[in-house]
């Protein structure tokens, strides 16, 4: 009987030690949706290397922000701006010390016909197109770039009629990849994969036209004590995935 | 009340999209509850289930189905572009189609309801009084089914106006052409501008109320009047 306890036990230890490190941990994670995708990517060689899981929430950084301050159980928020993480950080709903710029984001004009789209942008000026996708400027940074760049070009009040508003840059980009936006304004890292343009033509928006979109992490109150949230934020600032992060097309 | 202009515009906006759903609803609705109570065909309860599964599905299984088929490269969206309607997402036009389909369950029901009630009898008195299936339609169904068809047109009405989640999926959020009440509302809760939510917000709330009250004061005074 003894025998059998400690092969039990024996066996419990290896399949653990086979798995994953022990203690293993899971972290709620609200981020931006135009760093969705990549970040799914920084799961998979977290899980690997520390054994801890993510429980991922992606959405415009304004309603995350808007969940926070109303008690959502997030332990790590990974936004699309600077502004909001400092906010929350200022009324003191984050782990002191933790806010970093983990990427900086860049905005293309985007449309999954793979000619309509030229490298200069000039189709925004032809309006030979029905509707221009945008995320809502009240709660995503992407929108505010994407409203700074129409004004930029004075063609603010041109495009008016034809603008369409996504919750998100996610359903942004859904309403472009459906083909009922012929064009829209989304993030590069939405397009990019493995630093190629998975379908269709962009724009990749110059820099002057809009302030660089600087995407701050930062550990939420309920996250200090959760070694798995630590963890993450280790590992956005290890080599090996800022540059995963730069195939996304993201600045660091 | 301290509505904003763009506040006004929305409610004006939701009032004509409930209003012309509700009429469409009235003439398609009104025929389609007649077949489902008349018909022996197999395609009686098929039918019946289809026109009931908006009660149903999640408002994003409808948002989603119609945004794929009516956009560019659906089904939908090949006919309407062939008649030279265009697309139909991010349009008033998709907006009330939309809601035809969202709200028909509210429509048909209490009418086919009315006229399932209603029996035979009164069509077998005026086929023997010689009246065509078209007069005795008009003189004695829809009259006898009045009361069918005043709830389905309130309750079309008011889930029109309470439309939320399919509006967010096909609507775009543009002033004026689809920005309806619902979405107003949580633009403003999600860019925390509570304060501009909560006059919205009441403003739904009372109106509601009243519809829902005023349909059970109607129903109980109909009761009231009809012997036992």
């Amino acid at each position: 009987m003894q025998l059998k306890l400690k092969n039990v036990f024996l066996i419990a230890v290896l399949g653990c030690a086979a798995s994953m490190p022990c203690g293993a941990g899971e972290a709620r994670v609200a981020v931006a949706a135009n760093f969705a995708e990549p970040l799914k990517a920084v799961a998979a060689v977290l899980e690997k290397t520390t054994g801890h899981t993510l429980n991922i929430t992606a959405g415009a950084t304004g309603k995350l922000v808007a969940q926070i301050r109303n008690g959502a159980p997030f332990e790590v928020l990974l936004a699309a701006d600077t502004q909001a993480p400092a906010q929350l950080e200022k009324d003191g709903l984050t782990q002191a010390g933790s806010r970093f710029t983990y990427a900086t984001g860049k905005l293309v004009l985007w449309s999954a016909d793979a000619t309509r789209v030229d490298p200069k942008g000039e189709v925004l000026k032809g309006g030979q197109f029905r509707k221009l996708a945008y995320a809502n400027p009240k709660v995503a940074p992407y929108g505010v770039a994407a409203v700074q760049v129409m004004d930029q070009l004075g063609l603010a009040t041109a495009l008016a009629p034809k603008l369409v508003q996504g919750e998100s840059i996610g359903q942004t980009f859904g309403f472009v990849h459906t083909g009922n936006a012929e064009l829209g304004f989304v993030a590069l890292s939405q397009v990019l994969e493995g630093g190629r343009l998975k379908s269709g033509s962009i724009w990749l928006v110059p820099q002057p036209l809009y302030a660089p979109i600087r995407q701050d992490a930062v550990v939420l109150q309920r996250g200090a004590a959760n070694p798995a949230a630590q963890a993450l934020m280790r590992l956005l600032k290890s080599p090996a995935i800022q540059d995963l992060i730069r195939s996304y097309g993201y600045d660091l | 009340m301290l509505l904003t202009a763009s506040d006004l515009q929305a409610i004006g906006l939701t009032l004509q999209v409930a209003t012309l759903t509700t009429l469409i609803l009235l003439v398609i609705g009104t025929p389609l509850a007649w077949w489902l109570t008349r018909t022996r065909s197999v395609f009686k309860k098929p039918l019946g289930a289809l026109v009931a599964l908006p009660l149903v599905l999640p408002p994003s299984v409808l948002g989603f189905y119609l945004l794929v088929l009516m956009g560019p490269h659906g089904t939908v969206g090949q006919w309407t572009q062939a008649l030279g309607l265009g697309v139909l997402p991010f349009t008033f036009a998709g907006l009330v189609l939309a809601s035809v389909l969202y709200s028909l369950p509210f429509m048909v029901q209490p009418v086919q309801h009315a006229m399932e009630a209603m029996g035979t009898r009164p069509l077998e008195v005026a086929a023997s009084l010689r009246a065509s299936p078209r007069d005795t339609f008009f003189s004695v169904v829809l009259p006898l089914c009045k009361p069918g068809l005043i709830s389905g047109a309130v309750m079309s009405f008011a889930h029109t106006v309470g439309e939320f989640g399919v509006v967010l999926m096909v609507g775009g959020n543009i002033p004026g052409v689809t920005r309806v009440i619902s979405v107003q509302i949580y633009d403003h809760v999600e860019a925390l501008e509570y304060a501009d939510a909560h006059r919205l917000a009441a403003v739904m709330l009372g109106f509601s109320f009243v519809v829902l009250l005023a349909l059970h004061l109607y129903n109980g005074e109909r009761r009231r009047d009809t012997p036992p």
